[in-house]
């Protein structure tokens, strides 16, 4: 794992190992009590290198400005909230247009995510893919036609892909190295 | 408590459009947001239990960028129907796995596969294929024209939990 931070970068910054469990720590989620700044750094404090909660704020600070945080907050399962329909649309796309449409997909209030991904022929001829949310299949598929033809694009090659059981939604664990971790974190 | 009353709930509807992102960073953010909402920290502390417990929150925290925390890729496996549950349940072991989805196409188990960096996660792909005994398709992020995972919630409809 890269860490864009170097000890310049903040004061007082602690050191990488110590990052290094911060994120660990924080990937799983903030521990619900009065101060969870605290309590993460007395996780991660050493006899030979304690950690502030001051630092630890610090830390997730600069990690935020620096874009490796997108956003820091509540992450919602948005199933549980009534919103059943999750539809991943995917569109073949002439590579030379590509850039120009993912641009006015991405206007698209609805449209949460939007990628290029390559195409994996034959088995695989989509190279843009975006996601949208909503509350039922009738209202994603109503708004995905208005957005065809607010930008021309009901001629294009695209499927909609929905998705029927959410097998696992959780955050991204990138600290975990082994298959063989069995630690879980719902 | 169930699920309905917890969303039924003011301060539940006020955290959750307020702080998917941008939860604040002092010694006692419970508190600063008990003040914001007008009640106490432990209601707050509470409430988020709620959340947890009924599955509505996965967690309180930061939401990397995949491309800058590590690695990570989109893949798929198409799967005989009656074959789903149980190939789902054996990529769903892999702790690497963040993502997996069942969709409605001839590609039809959906999941993220993250990693410290590239070869860890082509190592969980292989290992992956060799567990579920079916090709993966890998799909790799080229380009990220936009992502916003966290959205607006109308909470003015009735609310159908699944």
């Amino acid at each position: 794992m890269t860490f864009p931070l170097n000890k310049s970068h903040i004061k007082n910054s602690i050191n990488k190992l110590q990052q290094e469990m911060l994120f660990a720590e924080i990937e799983q989620g903030l521990p619900l009590v009065s101060e969870p700044y605290f309590a993460i750094a007395q996780q991660i404090s050493t006899p030979s290198d304690p950690v502030t909660e001051q630092q630890v704020i610090n830390t997730i600070d600069a990690w935020q400005q620096q874009g490796l945080i997108r956003r820091f907050g509540l992450v919602v399962r948005h199933r549980k909230l009534g919103y059943n329909a999750n539809a991943m649309v995917v569109w073949n796309i002439d590579s030379a247009k590509v850039d120009l449409i993912a641009q006015q997909l991405s206007q698209e209030p609805i449209v949460t995510l939007c990628y290029r991904r390559p195409r994996v022929l034959p088995h695989w001829p989509y190279n843009l893919f975006c996601m949208i949310h909503g509350k039922n299949r009738e209202q994603v598929l109503a708004q995905l036609e208005d957005i065809c033809k607010k930008y021309d694009l009901s001629h294009i090659d695209k499927n909609v892909l929905f998705s029927t059981i959410a097998y696992k939604q959780q955050g991204a664990r990138y600290a975990v190295t082994s298959s063989h971790n069995n630690e879980q974190e719902n | 408590m169930d699920i309905s009353s917890v969303i039924a709930s003011k301060l539940t509807q006020q955290l959750i459009n307020a702080y998917q992102r941008g939860f604040p960073l002092c010694s006692r953010p419970f508190l600063q947001l008990a003040n914001e909402f007008n009640t106490t920290e432990q209601t707050v502390i509470d409430c988020l239990n709620q959340l947890k417990q009924t599955g509505i929150l996965s967690r309180l925290g930061p939401v990397f960028d995949h491309k800058r925390a590590g690695s990570s890729t989109l893949a798929a496996i198409s799967v005989k129907e009656n074959k789903i549950d149980e190939i789902a349940n054996l990529v769903n072991e892999f702790e690497q796995v963040n993502h997996n989805y069942a969709r409605e196409h001839k590609y039809n188990l959906w999941f993220v596969v993250t990693g410290a960096n590239r070869i860890a996660v082509y190592q969980t792909i292989k290992e992956i294929e060799q567990a579920t005994q079916h090709e993966v398709l890998v799909l790799p992020m080229e380009k990220s024209y936009y992502i916003d995972l966290s959205f607006d919630v109308s909470f003015n409809q009735h609310q159908k939990a699944s």
